[in-house]
C-alpha cells in the first residue's frame, strides 16, 4: 500500500462509521448498535446479549438497516453489559438477552428509546444519551478516543478514525527532529507513573549514535487497580502500533518490542492480530507505505512479575533473564535492550502520540494545568457507584471525579479516601476533595498520579489494613536484589501485622516512619523507593486509626480482629 | 506410534522447533520455558536440563528464572486452575473472605494443589477487571462479583 491507497481506503471505510460520528452516511444503515466487548462486560455475559440482539434484528427483518458491532470498553464497567445506539448515542445499561426484542421493536423499529434500560443517576434522574450522562460530561478522550467506538481489531475502522494519518504525515512531511519537537511541545509526560517528559526522552534516544536502536512499549501493567493499558491494548491496539512506528522513525529504530503481561491474554491476542493486519497492509515491516523506512514489532509475553514494569527489569526480562532492576545510569536511552539505545514508553503514553502529531503539540498542551498538560486516563474502582475507565483533562478536582463522574459512594456511606497510584502511591482524605488532580498537587499531598489507578474507599475500610495490603503486595513482588526492599519491607509488614492483630506497641509508629524513610532513600529501584508511601500517607492522614489500634486495641472501621480486647475469636 | 500414540507429538515438535530456533541463544530462555509450561502445565526437570543445554545457559540460571516468575511452576498442577484476584479493588470488596472459603473448601492454602490434583489455587495480582470485583477465574472462565457463599457452587462445576 502507498500513501494514495491509504487515503482511498480511509475514504471508503469512513462511510461505514459516519453514523457513529454524527454525520450523514451514504449507505443504507439507519442504526449502529454497539455492544461493549470490554473485559468487564465480557465476563458478565455480553456475548449472550450480542447474540440475542443479532437474532432479534434478523427476526424482525432489520439486518439491512441495523448494524451490530462489538467494540472495546465503553468505560462503565459496573453497568455492563452496556450497548450504545447511534446516531443519537442512546446508552443502555445491564442489557440482558431478554431485553433484545424490546430494544429492536421499540427503538430500532419505532424510534422510541427504552427508558427503563437507560442510566439512572443516584438522584433518580434518567440520562438516556451518552451526552446526557454525568459520567461522560466531564471527560475528554484522547488516549481512549477509539475505545468503545470501533471494532477492536478492525484496521479499516481504525483507519476510518484517522488512523495512520499521523504516520503518513510524519513520513511525508517531517524530519525525525520535527517529530520529537512536536512531542516536546505537547508537554506530554510519561503515563506509566514517573511522569518524565516524553519529548525529552525521545530526544535522548535520537541523539545517540548507534548501529541499532530499539523502541519498546511497556505493557506490564501490574499496578493493582489499574487497567487502562489493558483497555488500550485490547480495544485500540493500532493506536499503539502506529505510535511505536512513528517513534521508530523519530529516534532511528527499525525494531520494536511489545512487552505485555501474561495476565492479559485478550490483549496479547488482539495485539498479535493487529500486528499481522498492519503487516498485511504494509503499515509495518519493510518499506512502510513504499518509503525507505522499515520497522517491525515483536511481542514478548511477561511471565508474572510486578517488578518487570520497572524499565531496566523489563529489558532484562525481554533478554530472557530474571527481571531484576539494575542501577541507572546508564539509562536505557543510552544503553538499554541488548546494550543498545532504547526508547521505552508506557502504553498510554504511546496512545497519545498520533493525536499530538495530527493536531499539534500546542493543541495537547492547551489541555490540563500549567505543568501537567493534557489528559490522563484513570481507572475508578472500589466503593464507588460508577466504576470504570475515565479520561479527564488534568486539573479536574477530585470531587468532580468522585461525585460527578463516579456518582458518589454507594449505600449512603461516607467517602473516606481516594487511594491513587497503587502500591507506589498514597491516600487522599475527604478534606482534600477540592484539590485539582495533577502531578504536582497529588505529590504535595504525599500521593502520586502514578499509572492512574484510583481506588475509592468508604468508612468501612480500615486504613491500617489497607496499608498492610499494599505492603504485603510489594513485599511479595520485591525481586530481592537489594536489601532495603527485600528485608526492609518485610520488617515493616511484620510491624503492621502486629498492629492489626492488636499487638502494637508504643513506638511502632516512629519505627515505621524511620524504616520508611530509610527504605525510600536507599532502595535500588522505583518499587522499593515507593513501597513505603502507602504507610507514610496513611500515618499522615489517619494517625488516629493507627493509635486506636496500638493504644486502645480497637479497629475503628471494624475490619481488624482484636483478640486481646473483647472475646477471643 | 501411529494410532496408538498418546503422547503430545505435535506439542513436542513445537518445542523442538523452539529449541532449534534459540539454539545457543540465551535470550530465548523465557520464550522456551513459557512454551514448555504451556504444553506440560509445569516445567519438568528433564526439559529444564535440555533447555539449559540447548540454549547454552547454566542450569542454575534456568532454575533462577523458573523460580522468579509467577507463571512458572516446578511441580505438576491441578486439572483446574483457580485464580483469585487480590488486587486492591477486589481486596476492599471482600476477596479475603472468598479466599478463606476457597482454602477451606479445598483444604489447601493458596499456592498449592489439592492431593487429588483436582484444583490448583493461586492468588493473582490484579486481572484488570476492577469494575466487577471481586473476581475469580477457573481455567480462565471469569466469575464476577464473587462472594464466599458462591464458592462451593462454582467449584462443584469442575470435576
Amino acid at each position: 500500500m502507498n500513501f494514495a491507497e491509504l487515503e482511498l481506503l480511509r475514504a471508503t471505510t469512513k462511510e461505514s462509521i459516519k453514523l457513529r460520528l454524527g454525520e450523514e452516511p451514504s449507505d443504507n444503515f439507519k442504526y449502529h448498535v454497539l455492544v461493549c466487548g470490554g473485559t468487564g462486560c465480557l465476563s458478565i455475559g455480553c456475548q449472550n446479549t450480542l447474540e440475542a440482539l443479532q437474532k432479534a434484528v434478523e427476526s424482525q427483518g432489520l439486518q439491512d438497516s441495523v448494524k451490530v458491532v462489538v467494540t472495546g470498553c465503553m468505560g462503565t464497567c459496573e453497568m455492563g453489559p452496556v450497548i450504545t445506539v447511534f446516531p443519537e448515542g442512546y446508552y443502555y445499561c445491564r442489557v440482558q438477552p431478554e431485553d433484545a426484542e424490546e430494544i429492536v421493536s421499540s427503538h430500532l423499529k419505532e424510534g422510541k428509546f427504552v427508558e427503563r434500560l437507560c442510566y439512572h443517576a443516584a438522584d433518580g434522574s434518567v440520562q438516556p444519551r451518552k451526552s446526557d450522562m454525568t459520567f461522560f460530561k466531564k471527560q475528554q478522550r484522547v488516549a481512549l478516543r477509539n475505545c468503545g467506538l470501533i471494532n477492536q481489531t478492525s484496521i479499516e475502522e481504525y483507519i476510518a478514525m484517522d488512523g495512520y494519518k499521523a504516520l503518513a504525515k510524519v513520513l511525508q512531511e517531517m524530519t525525525p527532529q520535527q517529530v520529537v519537537d512536536e512531542v516536546k511541545k505537547s508537554g506530554l509526560r510519561g503515563r506509566g507513573g514517573a511522569g518524565f517528559p516524553t519529548g525529552v526522552k525521545w530526544q535522548f534516544v535520537l541523539d545517540q549514535k548507534a548501529d541499532q536502536k530499539y523502541v519498546v512499549v511497556n505493557g506490564d501493567e501490574g499496578d493493582p487497580g489499574a487497567f487502562m493499558d489493558r483497555s488500550v491494548l485490547e480495544d485500540d491496539p493500532y493506536s499503539v502500533i502506529e505510535a511505536m512506528t512513528i517513534a521508530g522513525y523519530a529516534v532511528g529504530a527499525n525494531k520494536g518490542f511489545a512487552y505485555i503481561r501474561l495476565e492479559y491474554p485478550r490483549a496479547i491476542d488482539h495485539f498479535t492480530k493487529a500486528l499481522t493486519r498492519a503487516r498485511e497492509l504494509n503499515l509495518l515491516g519493510d518499506n512502510i507505505l513504499g518509503t525507505d523506512f522499515s520497522f517491525d514489532i515483536e511481542i514478548r509475553v511477561g511471565a508474572g512479575a510486578f517488578v518487570c514494569g520497572e524499565e531496566t527489569a523489563l529489558l532484562a526480562s525481554i533478554e530472557g533473564r530474571r527481571g531484576e532492576p539494575r542501577p541507572r545510569p546508564p539509562f536505557p536511552a543510552v544503553s538499554g535492550l541488548f546494550e543498545k539505545p532504547t526508547l521505552l514508553n508506557n502504553v498510554e503514553t504511546y496512545a497519545n502520540i498520533c493525536p499530538i502529531i495530527l493536531k499539534g503539540g500546542e493543541w495537547y498542551a492547551s489541555m490540563g494545568t500549567e505543568k501537567s498538560k493534557g489528559t490522563k486516563v484513570f481507572t475508578l474502582a472500589g466503593k464507588i457507584n460508577n466504576t470504570g475507565l475515565v479520561e479527564i483533562p488534568l486539573g479536574l478536582t477530585l470531587r468532580e471525579m468522585v461525585e460527578d463522574i463516579g456518582g458518589g459512594v454507594p449505600g449512603g456511606k461516607a467517602f473516606k479516601a481516594a487511594q491513587t497510584g497503587g502500591p507506589s502511591g498514597g491516600c487522599i482524605p475527604a478534606a482534600y476533595l477540592d484539590t485539582p488532580i495533577d502531578y504536582e498537587n497529588l505529590s504535595a499531598l504525599g500521593s502520586i498520579v502514578g499509572s492512574g489507578g484510583m481506588i475509592i474507599v468508604d468508612e468501612g475500610t480500615c486504613m491500617v489494613d489497607l496499608a498492610k495490603f499494599y505492603l504485603g503486595f510489594t513485599q511479595d513482588e520485591s525481586c530481592g536484589k537489594c536489601t532495603p526492599c527485600r528485608i526492609g519491607t518485610k520488617r515493616m509488614l511484620e510491624i503492621l501485622e502486629r498492629i492489626t492483630k492488636g499487638l502494637g506497641k508504643e513506638g511502632d509508629l516512629e519505627l515505621l516512619i524511620e524504616l520508611a524513610n530509610s527504605i525510600k532513600a536507599s532502595a535500588l529501584c522505583g518499587l522499593g523507593q515507593t513501597a513505603p508511601n502507602p504507610i507514610l500517607s496513611t500515618i499522615r492522614y489517619f494517625k488516629d486509626e493507627y493509635e486506636a489500634h496500638i493504644k486502645d486495641k480497637t479497629c475503628p472501621a471494624g475490619v481488624c480482629k482484636m483478640p486481646r480486647k473483647g472475646l477471643k475469636s | 506410534m501411529g494410532a496408538e500414540c498418546k503422547c503430545n507429538c505435535d506439542q513436542d515438535k513445537k518445542l523442538d522447533a523452539l529449541f532449534a530456533q534459540y539454539k545457543g541463544n540465551p535470550n530465548g530462555l523465557i520464550v522456551v520455558m513459557a512454551a514448555i509450561q504451556e504444553v506440560h502445565g509445569y516445567l519438568p526437570k528433564d526439559l529444564l536440563i535440555k533447555t539449559a543445554e540447548e540454549l547454552g545457559v547454566p542450569l542454575s540460571d534456568v532454575y533462577g528464572v523458573a523460580t522468579f516468575y509467577a507463571a512458572f511452576s516446578l511441580r505438576p498442577r491441578g486439572r483446574h486452575s483457580v485464580n483469585l484476584c487480590l488486587g486492591t479493588a477486589c481486596y476492599v470488596k471482600g476477596a479475603p473472605e472468598v479466599q478463606a472459603m476457597l482454602e477451606k473448601e479445598m483444604g489447601i492454602k493458596a499456592g498449592n494443589t489439592t492431593e487429588d490434583r483436582r484444583f490448583s489455587l493461586d492468588l493473582v495480582r490484579c486481572l484488570g477487571a476492577c469494575g466487577i470485583a471481586p473476581v475469580l477465574t477457573v481455567n480462565g472462565e471469569v466469575y464476577p462479583r464473587m462472594t464466599a457463599e458462591k464458592v462451593s457452587e462454582v467449584l462443584a462445576k469442575y470435576e
